[in-house]
């Protein structure tokens, strides 16, 4: 079901002119929260120029805080999705292995990864790195940062990626062992090519996760990723914490934005391919968490 | 269920095997002689803060800079880390710097897992009030008052807070003091509680210049100490040396006057070496 | 080795990590499924106020959300949700946030749960003259929700985990707890972790395990 308008009638004149009523209705309701946000935070002192400023008028703030911030979030989001996502798609095909003693150890792993805080395997992470290994100190809080979330997300990653594989009708397997491939072989070129394009979406939205989490070895580790940056700007520009936390949280959405555009431009192009061959996903059990799906398209 | 006590009995292993590890822990400290890696804040106006310039300032580091040049590092050799307070213990055990300077209250507790010299500096616990504000005159009438105070969350100040200094005032944590300060604006808050050394930091910025006051209780006493290896009685010495002098002749006062002077916070005389064995 | 646990209520601490977690999981499934329902509304401004709902507050960081509740509903706008003193209005404004960012995920599962009820269900249903309300609520969500447990535990588990960062607006849950002995316990602040990372597990192993049972149980066989 991915089309949704089979949920309802094709809008009528009266319907539209509904549509249209709501929708005025709805902007003048939003105005009406804006105006009272505004002139509370007004009323406050929060809009005043001192506080905004600096993000427009003192380049520095961008050169000794938010860029390498938005450097360090980049590098521990690209290191943690690159390594994450092989061995989530092991771990999810060891969880569905006919062997218990893969399948086993795969649920272990998995189950209490998935159980424990990531701040916490960060921390115990870079205390191991601290007495067993001779990692530079400069750099142990992305290690460690790192580790924590892949350990984590690539659990989660093995869950979406055996549920992928779950969703996909018995009969591809049943086919392709019928003209004799072999079990890697059913996995590598059925059933892994289709499950993709089913679990995309929700693979898409473990990315953003990613990005996000990073941010959490600021605090505890000195990781000097893009959140923690908050505190050395509020230091220093007079406790501005409300423009400083907007100014971060909308780059923040821009960059994940940018992730799910790429993403939902790929899930397009992949199905476009997929029509040619006609092996075509639609019961997936994350089947389109589409995420700019157009709007109005009725 | 086999799978869940599986995982529970894993989880009890890596617990036990991470304080097995964490209790050995014995690497080289970094000191060669020519270069240090001091730990301090980096966002405590007046202690340790990394300005837009990117340079570090504070009276932390004013102190640091002093002793790595008793110790014949210059200022430039100095590598400057972050050292949050829920790390410091573990930055000096795992010797990824030489020593910490950072708003580093000595206590028996620490005194556990790293040693200290100093002390350098005595705060005291008090209240950050808005100009106009006279309220809280005196310890007893903070004691009765049901005030909105504010302070970070789990620190000493705010369990002080609790235990006696203001049982029954309304306390609001946050992560951080901006955020405490950002009340103290609004009116959300009455009072922002820690540290007068921290405290007096925000109040000397320019942007908060004429805005907030120090009500000038002395609730707890604080000696911030330089945080050292354990058992590490030479380089203690060292910098106890080098505090002393950097007291005598007068670089001490001079360093304090530059960061709290703005804000008229009367800071106690350098306290007695404390820490020597 | 765990005698410095003593003074410390560690049952007081989880049990508002439990708290916290109940109330915003029964807040992020309404919220959640009423934002799935705009989504698949006919009315074009809902289908346009639940993508963008879902695209800012799904790409923003947990713990802005969190304080900007703080600072910006308490301290600016003085909401305070009938809390009280500020531990109470914490509380409130903490589950506010956690709901407003789970919902986030629960719509996302819901409409993937959507999508794979088949096409002929929703068309018998109008056939018969059902109204969108009346697909939605009788024919389409209940198989819908039936094949989307085990991502609603996924939603679930994270949830448990990010109550806490309510320490951010001090909230004295688990997380605010650990602050404590941290700055305390200096000496064992590996042991605290460990203690706390045992914690949670306790907390969400089961419910994973449970859930995922269910799910299997509940499945729609086609």
């Amino acid at each position: 079901m991915s089309d949704l308008s089979v949920l309802y009638d094709a809008p009528g004149p009266r319907a539209r002119a509904r549509n249209w009523l709501y929708t005025v209705l709805f902007f003048a309701l939003l105005a009406l929260v804006l105006w009272w946000v505004l002139s509370a935070m007004a009323d406050k002192d929060q809009l005043t120029a001192d506080k905004w400023r600096p993000f427009v008028d003192d380049s520095r703030v961008w050169t000794t805080y938010l860029l390498p911030g938005l450097l360090e979030t980049l590098k521990a989001a690209a290191l943690s999705i690159g390594i994450a996502l092989p061995l989530g798609a092991v771990l999810g095909i060891g969880r569905l292995s006919e062997h218990r003693w893969v399948r086993i150890p795969a649920g272990v792993v998995v189950e209490f990864f998935r159980s424990i805080p990531v701040l916490l395997m960060m921390v115990f992470a870079n205390q191991i790195y601290a007495q067993s290994t001779d990692i530079e100190p400069e750099i142990r809080p992305l290690y460690a940062v790192v580790t924590g979330l892949v350990l984590y997300n690539a659990s989660v990653i093995a869950e979406i990626v055996r549920s992928g594989i779950l969703s996909l009708p018995l009969g591809q397997s049943d086919a392709a062992k019928a003209i004799g491939m072999r079990k890697w072989q059913v996995m590598c070129f059925v059933l892994l090519p289709q499950a993709v394009t089913a679990m995309l979406p929700a693979l898409v939205s473990q990315l953003v996760v990613i990005v996000k989490d990073t941010a959490l070895g600021g605090a505890m580790l000195g990781f000097g990723e893009l959140l923690n940056q908050h505190r050395e700007i509020t230091a220093n520009y007079g406790a501005n914490t409300i423009a400083t936390f907007t100014v971060i949280a909308v780059i923040f959405i821009l960059l994940n934005l940018l992730l799910t555009t790429f993403a939902s431009w790929l899930e397009g192009y992949i199905r476009r391919g997929k029509k040619t061959t006609g092996a075509v996903v639609h019961t997936g059990a994350t089947d389109d968490m589409g995420f700019d799906e157009p709007l109005g398209k009725h | 269920m086999n799978l869940r006590k599986a995982s529970m009995s894993a989880a009890a292993a890596l617990a036990l095997a991470l304080t097995a590890t964490a209790c050995g822990g014995d690497s080289d400290s970094g000191s060669d002689g020519d270069s240090l890696t001091i730990g301090i804040k980096f966002d405590q106006p007046g202690l340790g803060l990394k300005t837009p310039d990117g340079k570090y300032e504070g009276f932390d580091v004013d102190v640091a800079t002093y002793i790595a040049k008793e110790m014949g590092v210059k200022a430039g050799d100095i590598t400057w880390k972050e050292a949050p307070s829920a790390d410091r213990e573990n930055l000096i055990s795992n010797g990824d710097v030489d020593f910490i300077a950072a708003t580093y209250s000595i206590t028996p507790e620490r005194k556990e897992k790293v040693s200290f010299a100093g002390p350098y500096l005595m705060a005291h616990q008090d209240l950050l009030v808005r100009k106009d504000d006279d309220s809280v005159g005196s310890e007893k009438a903070l004691r009765d008052s049901k005030l909105k105070l504010c302070s970070v969350t789990g620190s000493t100040s705010a369990q002080n807070v609790k235990k006696d200094v203001a049982p029954k005032a309304d306390l609001l944590e946050y992560g951080g003091y901006s955020e405490c300060l950002t009340g103290l604006e609004n009116k959300a808050v009455d009072a922002l509680t820690t540290d007068d050394s921290i405290l007096a930091g925000y109040a000397a910025q320019k942007a908060h210049q004429g805005k907030f006051k120090l009500a000038g209780l002395s609730l707890s006493d604080e000696p911030y100490g330089v945080g050292i290896k354990k058992g590490d009685t030479k380089l203690q010495k060292q910098i106890n040396d080098a505090i002393t002098k950097m007291v005598d002749d007068g670089s001490w006062k001079k360093a304090a006057d530059k960061h709290f002077g703005p804000a008229n916070y009367e800071y106690d005389d350098a306290p007695k070496i404390t820490e020597t064995s | 080795m765990f005698d410095f646990l003593d003074q410390y209520d560690l049952w007081d601490a989880f049990w508002v990590t439990i708290k916290l977690t109940i109330y915003s999981g029964i807040g992020s499934l309404i919220w959640g499924t009423v934002l799935a329902a705009m989504r698949v509304s006919p009315v074009p401004v809902m289908r346009a106020f639940g993508t963008t709902y879902i695209n800012t507050v799904r790409n923003t960081p947990l713990t802005v959300i969190m304080v900007a509740t703080s600072l910006g509903l308490f301290q600016t706008m003085q909401i305070e949700l009938g809390g009280g003193d500020s531990s109470e209005t914490g509380f409130r404004l903490a589950v506010l946030a956690l709901i407003a960012y789970h919902a986030c995920f629960v719509c996302e599962s819901l409409r993937s749960g959507i999508n794979t009820v088949p096409v002929g269900q929703a068309e018998a249903a109008r056939a018969l003259g059902l109204s969108f309300f009346q697909v939605l609520t009788l024919i389409v969500l209940p198989q819908a929700f039936r094949s989307v447990v085990a991502p609603l535990a996924n939603v679930l588990i994270a949830l448990t985990k990010n109550t806490t960062v309510a320490a951010a607006i001090g909230v004295t849950e688990a997380a605010a707890l650990m602050s404590t002995m941290v700055e305390n316990e200096s000496d064992v602040i590996l042991l605290v972790f460990a203690v706390f990372a045992f914690g949670f597990i306790c907390l969400t192993l089961p419910v994973g395990l449970l859930l995922g049972w269910v799910s299997k149980r509940v499945a729609v066989k086609r």
